[in-house]
Order: structure tokens, then C-alpha cells, then sequence
């Protein structure tokens, strides 16, 4: 039988949400191809999480149980799929493009001698070839990415590709399976210690209404001034992508992305920002986004309400003289 | 420390992409630079090499203009380059990037070897991984911090929504490097008349081609992303797209 196995990702005993994205991406491509959707959590002490999962529409669930695979390590995981997945043979593996999965899926798909297509968007099926969507260059471009190896294929969806409200929810319980794997002595190499997070922040952007964010097009430290005046002209935060944080020009904790901070406010003026992925998993809930680029294909334009193709030197003087007067 | 850095040439941040008429690559008439966390690796590799001194060796694989990236790293600092040169090296998936990275280093025994965490062009996010398990070496992903402990190290991995830790592990291994791990030095004068005369290795394919398969994954056609919004393009010169751009904030946004 034709499976698609669904392996949802679990931290210290909690499922992480976006899993339902990658289990609602299984239920569409099952029912585009007829294939047989299952979900499998791995970890030590998950029953719980499989249980859950099983409330879905999936055929079956596998609890996959060792002490080794907590804490989370890619030596522990890797070899209990392979494992698993020896056994339990699969055409498609899914699972979310998290931190997590990105530091073992390779690692897993190569011990097999095949292949993962990462942080897939889409998928359609042509001809009876399942054809998987994923950015390339930095999201100026997408590619349809066919798979020509050996079974079974290992895909990771981007986060916010598939909407976790719309996952099904099965008719009964699906039947919950517990297979304990065996991690011999030496298979983990790594000792992680504890999770943390840096030092407390000192602004909350997450609360923020009006948010002006500055990309790499600001050029110079010293012109972060003008959008500080930006900022303040219209009452809001000041926020930056990432490689403004990495050169120590704005505080860490001012970082919208997926390593920074997630917002959502009225108003995300992004100034000089291409439109990472990264970045963008961090502000597209935004009420509206405003974006001032010189670039007319940065992929910020694909999500953004408003839209000024030009140079923000040119711009954002006038702009902040304009908002003076419509609040005097 | 004996470190290896693998870094990548790829289109410059800002350059204009257009597709080639197959619609599978972009033109190639573009600017090149190199992956900016591979720069970040090259200085780490450098740094480490300060601190517990040993030998910094820096590897690409594709066409005869990412020799540039090679030249720019042996100006930094680095010891000595190998450059397997090919335009084929441009289509390759992950798994026979990492395996024509392994066969053309398989007589060398390096302590670490740095990936940058993923690519500008192709964003696999799999190379320094794949890398690791067929060399059969330990590795963490996605590093801010790298320390050298007794019995190997101690690194700092990133994790999302501003979480960290910090991961032990023996040497040999493979780490893949994180943009912001350091501040990036400039090449001296100095540096780039000494690099002149350091080691450059060069591999063809078909040195490697035995250790290398058909690729398993493969691009159909590329093309330009639908836009997901209606968006409206404010036009005009600056002070008019200023007043058009106000009225929106006030009007329909209400957040003036
Ligand atoms: C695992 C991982 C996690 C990451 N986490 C984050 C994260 O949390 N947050 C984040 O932001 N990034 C993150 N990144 C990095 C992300 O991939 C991008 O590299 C980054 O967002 C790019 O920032 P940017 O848009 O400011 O710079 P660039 O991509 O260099 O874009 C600069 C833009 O400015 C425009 N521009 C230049 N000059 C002007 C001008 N005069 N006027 C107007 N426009 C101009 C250009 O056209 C260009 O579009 C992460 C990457 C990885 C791999
Ligand atoms: N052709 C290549 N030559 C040298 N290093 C590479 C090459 N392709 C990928 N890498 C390395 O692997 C990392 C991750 O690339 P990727 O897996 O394509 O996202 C890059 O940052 C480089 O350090």
C-alpha cells in the first residue's frame, strides 16, 4: 500500500503547532493521490502527543519510543526513522521545515540514500508524479522540484504553507501504535544542554501597533536615524531584519523573523527589506503592510498592501514632513 | 585546529535575475558573490585558527568565476584553496554537492569542517548535513559560538523565536554556520599580494564523478511567484508618492 507518513515534531513533550500545517498538507496530497495518510511523534514518553494526532483524519499513528530520543538529538532521530522507516516502508515522509527537522531530515535521508526536498510551498500531482513548489533565490523565484530517487522521498513544508485551522479531524479515533526503537550505546555523539533564552527583552514589539522596519537597503548605521524619525513621527517601534541586528546596529531584541520576534500590528512600514522568507514568517499576520523598495521584484511587493517602488532616501524625508502635517 | 571551509559563490543580494529561455536557471550575466554565511564561516575557521593555530582550507565546487571566492578567502587569512572546477557543479543537488566535497578531501583529516547553514540559490539547507553523515562525522546546525572544550566542543546552536543552546561534542564534526556568529574582517593589501602564492588545488569532475549518482531530486521549470495581495503601487515623484502614501495611512489604514 502507498503511504504518506507524517511525522509531527514534539519538544520536550509538547507538539509544536505548526505540525497540523504538515498534517493538513498530507490530508490534501492523500486526497489527491489516493495515497494512505499516517502520522507518527517520536520521542520518549509521547503517548499523549500521539494521541492527539489521532483525533485527526489520519489511518493510524505510530508512537515511536526510546529514552534516547530525549533529550532531542539528530544522531538519536535519524536512526530511530531509519529504523522505523525500514519497517515500515513509506513513498512520502512530511514533515514541518522547522530547526529541528532541518538538523536531522538530511542527515536521515542520506543514511537511506535519498533525498528531502525542503521548505516546500506547494505540491500538485501531473501525470502521476507528484511535483513539490519550493522558493529559490531568496523567494525571487519558485521552482516545481520533482523527486528521482529511491522511496521513500523526505519533504519539509515552510511554515505558514498550509493552514493548521483547516486540518481534518477523522470520524473515530485512528488506532494508535507503539513501536520502541533501540538507540544502542554510541549512536549519540552530541550532549545538548538545556534551552534558553537570551537575556530578557527590553522592547515588545508583539505589542506594538505601528511598526517601521529597516532592511540592509538603510546602507549605514548612521542612517537609521531617519527611520528612527519615521517611527516616531507616526507613534511607532522601531524593528529591523536581521543582518541590521548581526552588525550590532539595532539591538537583538528588535528583530522581526523567525529567529526574532513574531508581529502583528496595524501598520509594518517596511523600509529597504527584500522579503526573506524568514523575515516575513515574522510580520505577514501584519493588519496591513506598508513597503518602500527600490527593487519592483522584492518579494516583500507579493504581500504588501501598499507599495513604493523607489529609493527610501528619496521617500521617507517628505513622507515624515507629510505625516507632520495631517497630525498637526 | 586543521578547519575546512566550504563556501559558495552566488548571485550578488541585489542583482536583477532573469530567467534563462528554458525556464529551469536564471541568466548567468550576472554578479557573483559569495554566500554571506559562508563569509561568516571563513571568519570563524580564521579566528579559531588565532586562538589554537593550525591550517584554514577553503573549498568550492563550480565554474571557473567562483575561483573569485577562493581568491577573496586566501586574502583573508586562509592557508590554501581547492576549486573543483566544472559549470556542471552549478545543477547539482545537496547530496552530490556533499559527495564531490567528500571524494575531492578524502586524504585529508580536518578537526572541523564549516558549511554556512544554506545557500542563497538553491536554500537546500542540507549540504554541510549530508556532508557530515558521509564522512560519518557528528554535527550541529545553524552555530553562533563555537568553543574549544578538553574533549572536543562546546557550540551555541540557534534556535527559533530568539531561543538558544549549547550542544557538546567531540572533534572531529561538522558545524553549519550562522550569519551574525562574528564581525567580518576586510582583506589587507597585504593579504591579497600573499595570496598570490598560497596553494590552490584544483579537481575536475571527473576526479570526483565515481563518488557522485544522478541527482535525486530535479528542478522541472522556475518561475515567477503569484502574488498572494492586491497590491496597490503608489506612483509618482517622492513628495507626491509621500502625500499619496499619508492619505492611505489616514484614510484607509486609520493609523494617523
Ligand atoms: C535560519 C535562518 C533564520 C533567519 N532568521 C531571520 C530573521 O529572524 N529575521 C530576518 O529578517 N532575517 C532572517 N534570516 C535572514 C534572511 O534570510 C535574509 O537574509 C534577511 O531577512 C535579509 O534582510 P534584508 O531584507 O534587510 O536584506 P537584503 O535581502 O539584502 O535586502 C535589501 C533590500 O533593500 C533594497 N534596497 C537597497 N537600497 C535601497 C534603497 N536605497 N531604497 C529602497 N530599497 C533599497 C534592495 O532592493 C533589497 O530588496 C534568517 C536566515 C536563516 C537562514
Ligand atoms: N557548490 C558548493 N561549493 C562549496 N560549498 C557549497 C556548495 N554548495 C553548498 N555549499 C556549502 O553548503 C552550505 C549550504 O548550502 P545548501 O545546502 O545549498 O543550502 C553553503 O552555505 C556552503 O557552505
Amino acid at each position: 500500500m502507498d503511504t504518506i507518513l507524517v511525522v509531527v515534531e514534539q519538544r520536550e513533550g509538547k507538539l509544536n503547532r505548526v505540525s497540523w500545517e504538515t498534517i493538513t498538507a498530507g490530508q490534501a496530497i492523500a486526497a489527491q493521490t489516493g495515497w494512505t495518510l499516517e502520522a507518527a511523534v517520536v520521542g520518549s514518553g509521547v503517548a499523549a502527543i500521539a494521541g492527539d494526532v489521532a483525533a485527526k483524519k489520519v489511518a493510524k499513528v505510530y508512537d515511536i519510543e526510546s529514552v534516547r530520543l530525549e533529550p532531542y538529538t539528530p544522531d538519536a532521530f535519524a536512526h530511530a526513522l531509519k529504523e522505523f522507516l525500514g519497517k515500515h516502508p513509506a513513498k512520502l515522509v512530511l514533515m514541518p521545515h522547522t530547526y529541528q527537522v532541518r538538523d536531522f531530515v538530511p542527515k536521515l535521508a542520506t543514511a537511506m540514500q535519498t533525498t528531502a526536498i525542503t521548505d516546500v510551498i506547494g505540491f500538485r500531482y501531473e501525470g502521476g508524479k507528484p511535483l513539490f513548489t519550493r522558493q529559490m533565490f531568496q523567494g525571487k523565484f519558485v521552482a516545481d522540484v520533482s523527486f528521482a530517487g529511491s522511496e521513500p522521498c523526505f519533504v519539509t513544508f515552510q511554515n505558514g504553507s498550509f493552514r493548521a485551522d483547516k486540518v481534518e479531524a477523522g470520524a473515530v479515533a485512528a488506532p494508535i501504535e507503539t513501536v520502541s526503537v533501540d538507540v544502542p550505546d554510541g549512536v549519540v555523539r552530541n550532549k545538548p544542554q538545556e534551552v534558553f533564552k537570551e537575556a530578557k527583552q527590553a522592547v515588545d514589539l508583539t505589542q506594538a501597533e505601528i511598526i517601521v522596519s529597516v532592511g540592509r537597503g538603510i546602507k549605514e548605521q548612521k542612517n537609521i536615524e531617519l527611520a528612527k524619525q519615521l517611527a516616531d513621527a507616526l507613534g511607532g517601534e522601531l524593528a529591523a531584519s536581521r543582518p541590521i541586528c548581526d552588525n550590532g546596529w539595532l539591538p537583538m531584541d528588535r528583530q522581526v523573523g523567525s529567529s526574532g520576534q513574531t508581529v502583528a500590528p496595524k501598520l509594518y512600514l517596511a523600509l529597504g527589506i527584500s522579503g526573506a522568507i524568514q523575515h516575513m514568517v515574522g510580520m505577514k499576520g501584519s493588519r496591513s503592510i506598508v513597503a518602500i523598495n527600490k527593487d519592483s521584484e522584492a518579494p516583500i511587493f507579493e504581500i504588501a498592501d501598499y507599495a513604493v517602488v523607489g529609493n527610501l532616501f528619496d521617500i521617507v524625508p517628505p513622507l515624515i514632513e507629510e505625516i507632520k502635517k495631517a497630525k498637526a | 585546529m586543521k578547519i575546512l571551509v566550504c563556501m559558495k559563490q552566488v548571485p550578488q543580494k541585489d542583482a536583477p535575475l532573469k530567467l534563462n529561455d528554458a525556464g529551469t536557471w536564471i541568466r548567468e550575466d550576472v554578479s557573483y558573490e559569495v554566500n554571506e554565511p559562508d563569509a561568516f564561516a571563513l571568519e570563524e575557521a580564521l579566528r579559531q585558527k588565532e586562538k589554537h593555530t593550525g591550517e584554514v582550507v577553503v573549498v568550492t565546487a563550480g565554474p571557473a568565476r567562483s575561483l573569485q571566492v577562493l581568491r577573496e578567502a586566501l586574502a583573508k587569512g586562509a592557508d590554501r584553496a581547492i576549486h573543483l572546477e566544472d559549470d556542471a557543479f552549478v545543477g547539482l543537488d545537496a547530496y552530490n554537492t556533499a559527495r564531490a566535497i567528500a571524494a575531492a578531501i578524502k586524504d585529508e583529516k580536518f578537526d572541523l569542517i564549516f558549511t554556512g547553514l544554506q545557500s542563497d540559490d538553491y536554500g537546500y539547507a542540507q549540504t554541510g548535513v549530508i556532508l557530515a553523515q558521509i564522512l560519518g562525522l557528528p554535527h550541529a546546525t545553524i552555530i553562533m559560538q563555537i568553543e574549544k572544550t578538553d574533549g572536543g566542543i562546546r557550540v551555541k546552536r540557534e534556535l527559533e523565536a530568539g531561543f538558544f543552546q549549547f550542544v557538546d561534542m567531540p572533534l572531529p564534526a561538522v558545524l553549519t554556520i550562522q550569519s551574525g556568529i562574528n564581525k567580518l574582517r576586510y582583506a589587507t593589501l597585504i593579504g591579497i599580494k600573499q595570496a598570490k602564492g598560497k596553494p590552490m588545488r584544483k579537481v575536475t569532475m571527473a576526479e570526483v564523478q565515481s563518488a557522485m549518482g544522478g541527482n535525486l531530486q530535479k528542478i522541472e521549470r522556475l518561475h515567477v511567484p503569484q502574488k498572494s495581495k492586491n497590491t496597490e503601487f503608489l506612483e509618482g515623484p517622492p513628495a507626491e508618492v509621500a502625500k499619496k502614501l499619508v492619505e492611505k495611512l489616514k484614510n484607509e489604514l486609520r493609523v494617523i
